[in-house]
């Protein structure tokens, strides 16, 4: 994991041997981990009937029929009929006519998948301003009872889902929030705050207080030296606090399953639910999930010099 | 992390004492928000959502939970029951069944993890050529939405279209719609074992990882001058160096999972039957399918209270890893 993770043993450095057998047991657990999600990565370039063929395909006609069918909506018609229609406008009207059917319409995956964005973006950049400003407090100044009120804020993430999801389920219909996407911004944000205050207040404590000192004695005020000495040096924290939020409310099922039904569903109760003629559309679901999984994919690569520091609250940095 | 000061050792500089001379009070003035109020006014919002969106839903609960309110039925009248609810939560042999399904994943979920994380960071950290890389692609599964990853599992446990019974028939022979992980009541337990496991086992490895490059290369150089076997080295230096680090993510994984909700909701939704019923399920069914308001509260207090305890030990975990 580079630099992030490296620091050279000198006289205990493994034997040759040792070492070839790590890299094999080691690469050979990476490939079996990674199985699965080929596996779904295949199912979403199969045809619907190629999907359930018993034995499963390993080999066969690659297709994006899956996603065509992720994206609309169809309908079965009459071959007279269709041959009566004027030439398909597109490779998805194609596909669905050689099915008997004709496309008529878009899916909701798409307006699923936009809420997923608006709730995520939206609900990290509310957690990492306000994380910011409390672990500038936290860190910078006496606050009485600091590590009370630390522990209060982390406590509050540990909690169940489903436990907070009722009182907040009674609290949203009172207030008119219920399935808003209003509503699941402020619920994320308060989900997120917690990580975002303790990840940051590490970053924070890393720069050093001179800085700021330095630049008070040439006359900036607090907040100005806050604004244009220790946010700038921050900023690769800030990033990486913000990747985890948002990886946080993109991953989030409970309280999006339990609170949202049409208007500010995000994508991940949707995926479950789509189904095509007779069962499950599998190609389709394959096809929603390969989608889904592919932001987080990169995010994996960007932070992963900052993953422990985030899966641990801010403990371990090395 | 409890350090006020970033600066440990060495002569506090010009710009320090200089801080320090100008008494605060005038500083304050002269330099507009004093640093009290500014401390105040950049936490105050994070705890004033908390309490909005945390504290005082927690209230609530705990007074629906002494009602036999029905959120599906919000006008009929509201009585009183004392302390009803919590008694026959204790009392319930489902609820009891619900904590025994969710003892069985709890406990074999860590003592996998922990096996097979320590094991793969054990191996990881002889650094062979390409370990980043490697190390990269087993992390994968743990960013995944769990959700997500229950639902594909169900996919891939089908018994005659999934691979899951394939791949295991290829290494075992047996025939591969001879079993059923999600359909089989004793397969069941094991199948969200199974899913768990492979998304989570990273987790555990990264943090044992930290442990074992957190070991002072002159103690093992100590241990060779003393001509101590491999053998020794490993069970009285490594394993006993990397245990905070290893309690920490067997704490952790142990919250997590005890509030399992997404994955097994969507892999088996706690069938069948009610083998895989994990206690978050069952609070799931109470209070969003029978509508029991009330009981569920007090379940969801109890749930809390566990929670809650395990939390504060884990956060006295995380200071004694801190001060490593």
């Amino acid at each position: 994991m580079s630099a992030g993770l490296t620091t050279a043993h000198s006289v205990v450095e493994p034997g040759r041997l040792s070492k070839r057998i790590a890299t094999i047991v080691v690469v050979l657990y990476a490939v079996l981990t990674l199985l699965p999600l080929g596996w779904i990565f295949l199912t979403s370039l199969k045809s619907p009937p190629d999907s359930i063929s018993y034995p499963p395909k390993v080999v066969f006609q690659p297709t994006i029929e899956g996603y065509c069918n992720l994206f609309t909506t169809r309908s079965r018609q009459t071959a007279d009929y269709i041959k009566s229609l004027p030439p398909p406008s597109g490779s998805c009207e194609q596909i669905a006519r050689d099915r008997n059917m004709v496309v008529v319409g878009t899916s909701n995956y798409a307006p699923r998948f936009l809420n997923s964005l608006i709730i995520a973006f939206g609900s990290t950049f509310c957690a990492v301003t306000l994380g910011t400003l409390a672990a500038y407090g936290f860190s910078r100044f006496k606050v009485p009872l600091a590590d009370d009120l630390l522990f209060f804020i982390l406590s509050t993430r540990m909690m169940p889902p489903i436990a907070v999801a009722i009182p907040i389920y009674l609290m949203y219909r009172e207030l008119g929030l219920s399935d808003t996407k209003v509503g699941m911004i402020l619920l994320y944000t308060a989900v997120n705050v917690s990580l975002a205050v303790w990840l940051l207040k590490g970053f924070i404590d890393e720069i050093p207080r001179e800085y700021e000192e330095a630049a008070m004695i040439d006359g900036y005020t607090r907040l100005q030296a806050f604004r244009k000495v220790v946010l700038p040096q921050a900023a690769t924290g800030i990033a990486a606090t913000a990747i985890f939020c948002l990886i946080f409310a993109w991953n989030e099922y409970a309280f999006a399953v339990l609170l949202t039904s049409g208007e500010a569903q995000t994508a991940p109760p949707f995926i479950p639910i789509i189904i095509g003629e007779g069962g499950q559309d599998w190609p389709a679901v394959a096809a929603g999930t390969t989608l889904f999984l592919i932001p987080i994919l990169v995010f994996t690569v960007l932070l992963r010099k900052h993953l422990l520091r985030g899966i641990t609250f801010g403990a371990v940095r090395k | 992390m409890n350090d006020q000061s970033p600066v440990r050792g060495g002569p506090p500089n010009l710009v320090q004492r200089l801080a320090v001379a100008t008494p605060e009070p005038i500083a304050g003035r002269v330099r507009g928000l004093s640093d009290r109020s500014i401390a105040w006014l950049f936490i105050a919002p994070t705890i004033v959502l908390l309490l909005a969106i945390n504290i005082f839903p927690l209230i609530w609960t705990i007074k629906l939970s002494f009602t036999n309110y029905r959120a599906n039925r919000p006008n009929a009248p509201v009585r009183d029951v004392g302390i009803d609810n919590y008694q026959s939560i204790l009392t319930d042999p489902d609820i009891w069944a619900a904590m025994q399904a969710t003892a069985h994943f709890v406990f074999w979920t860590i003592v996998l993890q922990t096996l097979i994380g320590f094991t793969l960071a054990w191996l990881i950290d002889r650094k062979f050529r390409g370990h980043g890389f490697w190390t990269t692609l087993i992390l994968i599964p743990m960013m995944l939405s769990p959700a997500v990853v229950g639902n594909f599992w169900r996919f891939l446990y089908q018994p005659q279209i999934g691979g899951f019974n394939y791949f295991i028939s290829f290494f075992t022979g047996l025939p591969p719609s001879s079993f059923e992980m999600i359909g089989s009541v004793k397969l069941a337990p094991w199948s969200i074992v199974v899913v768990d496991t492979w998304m989570w086992t990273p987790y555990v490895m990264l943090i044992c990882l930290a442990g074992l490059r957190s070991i002072p290369d002159y103690i093992y150089e100590a241990a060779e001058v003393d001509r101590a076997s491999p053998w020794r080295q490993f069970w009285s230096i490594t394993l006993p160096m990397a245990m905070p680090f290893i309690m920490l993510a067997v704490l952790f994984r142990g919250i997590e999972n005890f509030k399992m909700f997404d994955m097994v909701n969507l892999l088996t939704s706690g069938g069948p039957g009610s083998t895989t019923e994990v206690a978050s399920i069952t609070l799931k069914r109470e209070a969003f399918e029978k509508w029991r308001t009330g009981f569920s509260s007090a379940f969801a207090i109890i749930l809390f209270v566990t929670v809650f305890g395990l939390a504060n030990i884990y956060v006295k975990a995380l200071n004694r890893v801190k001060q490593r």
